[in-house]
């Protein structure tokens, strides 16, 4: 595993990072070079394919894309809920707290999950389970963690009830999940999810689901308990509008690779990749009244026939020369910030196919030596 | 709770007072010259119709003729057989404990069976544990009772001499009947002659459970992968439950719900007589008793059994849906 084809640019894009070392203390949540395949009856769908990200312990972090560039995926992956098979987790590390989770046993990984880190999912409607309280479904999340009492896991329930914001929490510990709205559905999840104090949330297109006048409510209350317990969010989202408000670095994901990474400020003022460009064009306030909306053209590429070069090129207004036949690595363009197109390399550095000459290996795509 | 309860016991009153007019006019419409001569058939003489028609009240109007039958139902009497005599009340507290027993017999082997066939498919989904039983469930609904009936004697009975063909105890143990619940007079007799009774419930158990396996097995499956997909799983997953605590206590107790319901359907189907595996086995039971009372054109028990099976499939029915009332939450208030 620690035979890497070439460092020149991934140590240009990641310093520090080798695939096999331990990351820095200070580094939470480290993805390198992921990749989760699903095998179905048509083929193989590269849902996620060479993802690199890393969350500081205590920093915010969204991963926005459009539907399908397999950010749930992605944190599935983190959770390591996918089910295997149809799914398998080809390549890539999850370096969490220390270690790495993939090498972790089943019961060791369940240990962390719901504990460590912890998941909201996108439907509270559907997420907790119709049969039991809402106060029973989160009492058992400490008891499978904590060593208590039931009584105590009921008290710890009530105070989480009471954290998230739900008014009289003794009388809804004991209500089930149709006889609460979406929205405090949705806070119970979140009740749940940091019941065990967790070093990591992923939030999952958490406010999609909801209202637009609760959506606010539940982004306010993530960010108010992450400021005040200091653990880490991964924020999942396709609404730029959500991160912009909530997230210190944004990620950004097209066709299962992060193409674009830097902090909120400057991904959103200043995006250097075409994809986020497009991204930002089309939300809606941006464009003055009775103009026609920006679209970014063309759809996500099959991922049965994933382009050979950069995976936006179809789509991209500034195609050019090594686009078509060349994938471009993320590249760091700025203090702590990345980007993956070929338009932020030198010229100099750019690949350029040879046609006569056997094929020259292009600048390395892969991290990993598969 | 309770008054969805009350509110389940009301509705089914209409539905016994509509049976009960349909059952009244089926047996005094027969064409032919009236019921007397359709009970007495090739037997009737003027003397005899004169004599039914006096003692039924048949010569009655047909108004006053309902009265007195409803009357007479309201006070436990469902008339008696113009064959031998006996009330319908009296032979039913004979023969209806040993359809009870034969019900929960097959019960046992149809859920005992099928829940586990039916869960241990859904963990391996179109796998070749799936395939083997996805056989046995459309062998078991697609085999006649009586060629499986026949067939288990055959060879457990007649050539291994394993179990024993037909009846609901020897009656060389000369048992006396207390309860009518072959087991339980067993019991009571002592000598471990239970073990003789229930060798006796095996095959009928089987002949009968076949159908109701086979469904009982084909929803626990379909419920399961269903419940198993629903979000609320991969929560609970996402919480660091195990694997066995999410099986059995976050998709089981949903996926009982379809199974339940049709686990009631089966019972209230069960207990009005199971006609065919009665006859097989010579089992002395309600169904054994709704063939003999057809063949003799004993229209008064036909039509009283008839009333009973409803009220029994109907209360079943009550029973399942307070159940289920219980195991989901979400109807208790609607």
């Amino acid at each position: 595993m620690s035979t890497v084809i070439d460092l020149s640019h991934v140590a240009e894009a990641a310093p520090g990072r080798s695939i096999g070392q331990k990351p820095p203390d200070d580094v939470l949540l480290d993805v390198r070079g992921l990749k989760t395949y699903f095998h179905v009856l048509d083929g193989t769908v590269p849902a996620v394919d060479g993802v690199d990200f890393q969350i500081k312990r205590g920093e915010t972090l969204g991963l926005v894309g459009e539907s399908g560039c397999g950010k749930s995926v992605t944190s599935l992956t983190i959770m390591r809920l996918i089910d295997i098979p149809p799914g398998e987790i080809a390549a890539g590390e999850i370096w969490f707290d220390g270690v790495d989770i993939l090498s972790l046993s089943p019961s060791e990984m369940r240990d962390i999950r719901g504990s460590e880190m912890s998941m909201i999912f996108q439907e509270p409607m559907t997420s907790l389970n119709p049969v039991f309280t809402v106060g029973y479904q989160i009492a058992e999340a400490v008891k499978a963690h904590r060593n208590v009492s039931k009584n105590s896991a009921r008290d710890r329930a009530i105070e989480m009830l009471a954290a998230v914001g739900i008014p009289s929490p003794e009388r809804r510990f004991k209500q089930y999940p149709h006889e609460l709205s979406g929205g405090m559905r949705q806070r119970v999840m979140i009740a749940m999810a940091l019941s065990c104090d967790p070093k990591l949330i992923i939030a999952d297109e958490p406010t999609t689901a909801l209202d637009v006048t609760i959506q606010a409510q539940i982004l306010e209350l993530m960010k108010s308990i992450q400021e005040r317990t200091g653990t880490a969010l991964l924020l999942i989202t396709h609404d730029l509008a959500v991160v912009a408000e909530t997230v210190e670095r944004i990620a950004v994901m097209y066709a299962g690779r992060i193409v674009e990474a830097g902090t909120a400020e400057e991904v959103l003022l200043d995006p250097k990749h075409p994809y986020t460009q497009g991204l930002i064009a089309s939300i809606p306030s941006t464009v003055p009244r009775g103009q026609r909306l920006n679209v970014i053209k063309g759809t996500v590429p099959n991922p049965f026939r994933m382009p050979t070069g950069c995976r936006f090129e179809p789509r991209c207004p500034h195609a050019f020369g090594p686009c078509k036949d060349f994938d471009p690595p993320l590249r760091l363009t700025g203090p702590n910030r990345e980007s993956a197109c070929w338009l932020q390399y030198p010229p100099g550095e750019l690949p350029v196919k040879e046609t006569d000459a056997p094929p020259a290996t292009p600048v390395p795509v892969e991290r990993v030596g598969h | 709770m309770l008054r969805f309860i009350v509110r389940r016991v009301l509705g089914a009153i209409p539905v016994l007072f509509g049976l009960s007019v349909i059952l009244f006019l089926f047996l005094r419409l027969l064409p032919g010259g009236g019921p007397a001569v359709a009970i007495l058939g090739q037997h009737a003489t003027p003397q005899l119709i004169a004599q039914i028609n006096e003692t039924q009240g048949f010569d009655h109007p047909l108004y006053v003729q309902y009265l007195d039958y409803l009357g007479r139902l309201f006070r436990g009497d469902f008339g008696a057989s113009v064959i031998d005599g006996r009330t319908v009340a009296e032979s039913f507290a004979i023969r209806f404990p040993a359809t009870v027993e034969l019900t929960i017999g097959a019960l046992i082997f149809a859920v005992g069976l099928g829940i586990p066939l039916g869960r241990l498919a859904a963990r391996h989904p179109n796998s070749w544990i799936d395939g083997v039983v996805t056989a046995i469930s459309l062998f078991g609904i697609s085999i006649p009772v009586f060629v499986l009936g026949y067939t288990l004697t055959f060879f457990f009975a007649v050539q291994l001499h394993w179990l024993p063909a037909f009846g609901q105890i020897d009656p060389r143990l000369n048992v006396p009947p207390v309860t009518h619940f072959a087991i339980i007079d067993a019991l009571l007799a002592g000598n471990w002659y239970v073990v003789d009774a229930v060798a006796h419930l095996i095959l009928p158990s089987i002949a009968l459970g076949s159908i109701p396996l086979a469904v009982i097995t084909r929803i626990t499956r379909a419920s399961v992968i269903d419940v198993s997909n629903e979000d609320y799983v991969r929560t609970a997953r996402a919480k660091g439950l195990t694997d066995r605590r999410v099986n059995s206590r976050h998709i089981m107790r949903n996926a009982w719900l379809p199974v339940t319901t049709v686990i009631g359907l089966q019972v209230g189907a069960l207990l009005a007589g199971a006609v065919l595996t009665e006859t097989v086995f010579t089992w002395n039971g309600v169904g054994s008793w709704v063939v003999t009372s057809i063949q003799n054109h004993d229209y008064i028990v036909v039509q009283s059994l008839i009333l009973i099976f409803a009220t029994i499939f109907l209360t079943v029915n009550l029973i399942v849906d307070v159940g289920y009332a219980f195991l989901n939450p979400r109807i208790r208030y609607s």
